[in-house]
């Protein structure tokens, strides 16, 4: 992945993973371009911001690629300590305020702390793994530590309420989990349980917009102007696109305000009017460069830590993409994710180029080569 | 793989784990993950080719109904003009305000806001609320029309926080005569749940669109709807118009122009005062219906505009029975009025108008003597027609049979049912001795003919039957009655009469006005018109009860005069019925105004304005006056029944089709 030092360039910036930043470049880009024709062809409001977001972000990424993975391995506890504090911190200010509230305003800048979680409790969950020791995988002690870990956060998150990034956040640590080889049988009847409790938790544990929510998604037409109004012009946008789109700056869908949160969550719908499947499928594509690339990271890492946090954050990364375009495309419900590198938003944006950032660093050192097995 | 899974078989009875089968589990698990993904990307592009290339029609068509909103013009309805052309209902450029239920965010506050606006009247706001309930989806709700410019323009700059209420340029129906016409032309009015799921018609849910929803203005719905224009335009998702596409004006409806003369019609409505009755008139040259008046009726531009609760509750508790068309649904026995048809049958059979009986106050028929309402003497046809013998016809009506008495009154359009564009007709009966074998399964007695000889018994017919009897009796021509202008006229086949035979039916019935008949006050107020005309007098209940005049409204005798001016050479025929009149005396006074009117209108006028003063307005105000009067009393509660008015069903003329 990395270029050559060819003498002429700096060794630092001719290391730095220039296909992996093209391929940024090319999605966050995307991302502007349909932002600006969904502001109608401007730049503002979101267009040139999201492009200096990223900017800032990829910066950001590249400065915690410098540190090495054993410097994250020392730091994801307090990480993860602060960054639950800060959840902490957030609801107290909530039940202060008297209102939900996800938001950490620190003055230049306001954090969400839930998203910051979603890369924290992969490193949680991998540096437990790290550390127990492979005879205790299949006891006990190798479970309860991760649901606890898990259990905090999650708990916090759904109490703003936030049913989207709690299952994120669960998710993220339960995939680090089976990676780390947690018994099968464990993850099987897991899915049976929720099997069962899923219908239970719907209907006594969901606030009743969380409900509408997935009813709608059942039968979007039942309620064409309530809440089901989302996902039928997502879905009329993204069909009326057809092959090859209405053309730039063409899309009726988002210009005339049918297409709800169209520079946001259902950014891919306004994309697809205006370009087409071809549109679509290139940023597919574009994704899937991405998590081969994280995957390989992975896999090319020498270290246990480092093998589960690549693969960890790549999941993490492919929760975003997968639920975003589930839903858009109407196959989940809408659950407020937003979709990396092409909506516009801070918060997520941060998320995402932190987890790069942790991979890059794992891809720069992989870690001692050793062990019976090569790859 | 293979490999290491078998060492991991191997190792499993240890139930340990070493590091390095860690890092097989790791890439095992961290490949099907991987196929995890890469299978969920698929399906999304799976998903999004199959929205975007199979379903890209439909999508496409709904993005394209989002984007551009189709707005109907609803088209400008067809005129009703009389024969002179003169608008009978027309239409009257306005501003209107409907409701579009769909789109109410708050109902209650909606209506409120809009009655403040508006000045709507507390019953407005209770018909808007319960339409609101009751009508689906785009169904418009009327509001107000006939708004003037600043109300209207109140609404419209108040559009963002009011969703749903549309207030338009249109156009609504006028009738100028009123409740005149109500009964024959109908009213319109919007659309009904069912006639919009008929054929989803988007049309019919258009604001300030209307139908026909009674008389002619149902009957030619067709031809008086016209074409709506459209106008499309773009608009953004919360309905600000970004452009206007393109407009297409609407194709008016044509006009259907009648053979009624509507100032005839509306002059006969008035006459008819507060009597419950009705006036037609015929063209004898035609058959033409000039004038086919019932009243009192219903107000056809109020009932277009929705009307009030309070309104309809009047109209239906009204003895009078103002929401039925009298002139072709009132059946009442005809009475004398059959007498100079029953004389003219006799002619036909070879009676000589020279042949005369003895009336002694009554005459003999069979074993049994029958009374006549007066003792006539010697009477021969002339006399038996102007004197209204009854002993005359009993004698030649069981001469001659009933059974071709009836014949003949078919002939005469008794009985019949004329091809009109209207939504029913009564049409009463004709008896006789096969119809009444067939009806009742009884033989025909001596009693039934004599009975209905003088047009009573079985005998019933509606005031149409009676003036076109009339016109054909008159000219001798099967004259058709119809309400549409005949474009070329037409040519009534001859009835067969002889020449002196008719000459002597029509000298006999001016005997009636102009000589020494029963109704001398019809005689015309005119120099040069003799009137012809025949009273009839038909019971409504046995003598047991009153003597059909001093007594209770519903109890008394219904008032019929049919008539044809001029004698010599028939212009125009007449029906006039008034129910409960008491006599024909209620009825001769209003068909010779009505003819009047046909040659003198000052004349008319005047004597017709000196009676609306006595009655308390012409038709118009004496309605508003009702009803407030009704409003008022049904304020507070009086204790009901205690009123006469209170029973109306019965007091309706017997009914009954054969």
């Amino acid at each position: 992945m990395n270029a050559r030092s060819n003498g002429i360039v700096p060794a630092p910036i001719a290391e730095l993973p220039w296909k992996l930043m093209l391929l940024l470049f090319c999605l966050a880009g995307f991302g502007a371009v349909v932002l600006y024709s969904a502001a109608g062809g401007s730049l503002l409001p979101w267009a040139a911001p999201h492009l200096l977001r990223f900017t800032v972000a990829l910066g950001l990424a590249i400065g915690i690629s410098r540190f090495s993975p054993d410097f994250w391995k020392k730091m994801t506890f307090p990480i993860y300590g602060a960054v639950l504090a800060m959840l902490i911190l957030v609801e107290l200010l909530g039940q202060i305020g008297g209102g939900s509230q996800r938001w950490l305003n620190l003055g230049v800048i306001t954090l969400q702390p839930s998203e910051l979680m979603k890369p924290t409790i992969v490193l949680t969950v991998a540096l437990f793994f790290d550390r127990l020791p492979a005879s205790k995988l299949h006891t006990f002690d190798a479970i309860w530590p991760p649901l606890v870990l898990m259990g905090f956060p999650s708990a916090l998150v759904l109490l703003q309420p936030d049913l989207g990034t709690t299952i994120t956040i669960v998710a993220g640590g339960v995939v680090v989990a089976f990676m780390a080889g947690l018994p099968m049988r464990l993850f099987v009847g897991a899915g049976a349980a929720l099997a069962v409790l899923a219908p239970l938790a719907f209907f006594f544990g969901l606030q009743p917009y969380q409900q509408r929510r997935v009813t709608t998604f059942m039968d979007p037409s039942a309620d064409p102007l309530g809440a089901g109004y989302h996902v039928n012009q997502s879905a009329i946008a993204i069909g009326s696109g057809g092959l090859w789109g209405k053309g730039f700056l063409d899309g009726t869908q988002s210009h005339l305000n049918y297409l709800p949160e169209g520079h946001t969550d259902f950014v891919f719908a306004t994309m697809a009017e205006e370009w087409g499947l071809v549109g679509g499928i290139a940023i597919l594509i574009g994704f899937a460069l991405l998590f081969s690339w994280g995957f390989r990271v992975a896999l090319r890492s020498n270290t246990r830590y480092g093998k589960l946090v690549a693969a960890g954050l790549t999941t993490t990364i492919f929760f975003y993409v997968s639920i975003n375009l589930m839903m858009v495309m109407g196959l989940a419900p809408v659950v407020g994710i937003p979709l990396p590198f092409l909506s516009h938003g801070g918060s997520s944006m941060l998320t995402i180029m932190i987890c790069i950032g942790l991979i890059m660093s794992i891809d720069r050192k992989p870690g001692r080569r050793g062990g019976a097995f090569s790859s | 793989m293979i490999r290491f899974r078998r060492g991991n078989k191997r190792s499993k009875p240890a139930r340990t784990v070493s590091g390095a089968q860690q890092e097989f589990t790791f890439t095992r698990r961290a490949l099907f993950v991987g196929g995890v993904q890469g299978a969920l990307g698929l399906a999304l592009a799976g998903r999004m080719a199959y929205i975007s290339l199979a379903e890209n029609e439909r999508y496409k068509l709904l993005s394209e109904s989002n984007r551009v909103n189709l707005t109907l013009l609803p088209p400008r309805r067809g005129w009703f003009i009389d024969r002179y052309g003169k608008p009978i209902a027309d239409n009257r450029a306005d501003f209107r305000v409907d409701i579009i239920p769909e789109r109410v965010t708050d109902k209650q506050a909606t209506v409120r806001e809009l009655a403040s606006l508006l000045d709507l009247s507390d019953e407005d706001v209770t018909r808007i609320t319960k339409e609101l309930d009751e009508k689906s989806g785009f169904q418009p709700v009327q509001v107000a029309s006939g708004l003037d410019w600043e109300r209207y323009a109140a609404v419209s700059v108040r559009l963002p926080d009011l969703p749903g209420v549309s207030p338009r340029q249109g156009f609504s129906r006028r009738y100028p005569a009123g409740a005149a016409v109500g009964h024959l032309i109908g009213y319109v009015g919007t659309a009904n749940k069912e006639e919009y799921d008929k054929n989803k018609d988007p049309l019919l849910i258009t604001p300030g669109f209307k139908i026909g929803k009674d008389g002619l203005e149902s009957a030619f719905e067709d031809s008086l709807k016209g074409k709506p224009g459209a106008k499309r335009v773009e608009v953004t998702a919360t309905g600000k118009i970004v452009q206007e596409l393109t407009t297409r004006s609407d194709i008016p409806g044509k006009p259907v122009q009648l053979a009624l003369d509507v100032d005839l019609h509306h002059y006969a409505a008035r006459r008819l005062g507060r009597e419950s009755g009705s006036v037609v008139v015929i063209d004898c040259q035609t058959g033409g219906i000039l004038t086919l008046a019932s009243m009192p009726s219903f107000d056809p531009n109020s009932f277009s505009d929705g009307i009030g609760v309070s309104e309809y509750a009047w109209l239906q508790q009204d003895d009078h029975v103002p929401l039925r068309n009298k002139a072709l649904k009132g059946l009442y026995p005809p009475g004398s009025t059959v007498k100079p048809m029953h004389a003219m049958a006799f002619l036909q059979e070879g009676v000589k108008p020279t042949d005369a009986i003895i009336c002694g106050g009554g005459r003999r028929i069979g074993n049994r003597f029958f009374n006549c309402w007066g003792n006539h003497g010697r009477t021969d046809m002339a006399r038996g027609i102007y004197q209204s013998c009854d002993s005359y016809f009993y004698h030649f009506a069981q001469e001659v049979g009933f059974e071709k008495v009836a014949a003949f009154a078919h002939r005469l359009g008794m009985g019949a049912e004329f091809p009109l564009p209207v939504t029913s007709q009564f049409y009463g009966t004709v008896p006789s001795p096969s119809w009444k074998q067939e009806k009742y399964g009884e033989p025909w007695r001596t009693y039934d003919t004599v009975n209905a000889s003088i047009g009573q018994g079985y005998y019933l017919a509606n005031p149409l039957q009676l003036a076109v009897m009339c016109a054909r009796l008159a000219t001798g021509k099967n004259l058709m009655p119809h309400l549409i202008m005949d474009q070329e006229p037409p040519k009534p086949e001859s009835l067969g009469f002889k020449d002196e035979h008719i000459a002597y039916v029509r000298s006999a019935m001016k005997d009636v006005v102009n000589g020494p008949g029963t109704a001398g006050r019809a005689r015309l107020p005119l120099d040069n018109v003799l009137l012809a005309g025949k009273t009839g007098t038909a019971q409504v209940v046995s003598l047991s009860v009153g003597d059909g005049k001093n007594t209770r409204w519903k109890y008394r005798d219904h008032g019929l005069f049919i008539c044809f001016a001029p004698y010599d050479n028939p212009r125009y025929a007449c029906a006039a019925v008034i129910e409960h009149g008491g006599g024909s005396g209620a009825a001769y006074p209003v068909a010779r105004d009505v003819l009047t009117y046909l040659y003198d209108k000052r004349k008319a006028m005047d004597s017709l304005l000196a009676l609306e003063k006595q009655w308390g307005g012409d038709i118009q105000q004496r309605m508003a006056s009702d009803l407030a009067l009704f409003r008022a009393r049904r304020g507070n509660p009086a204790p009901d029944g205690s009123t006469s008015g209170g029973d109306a069903a019965s007091s309706q003329p017997a009914e009954q089709t054969t």
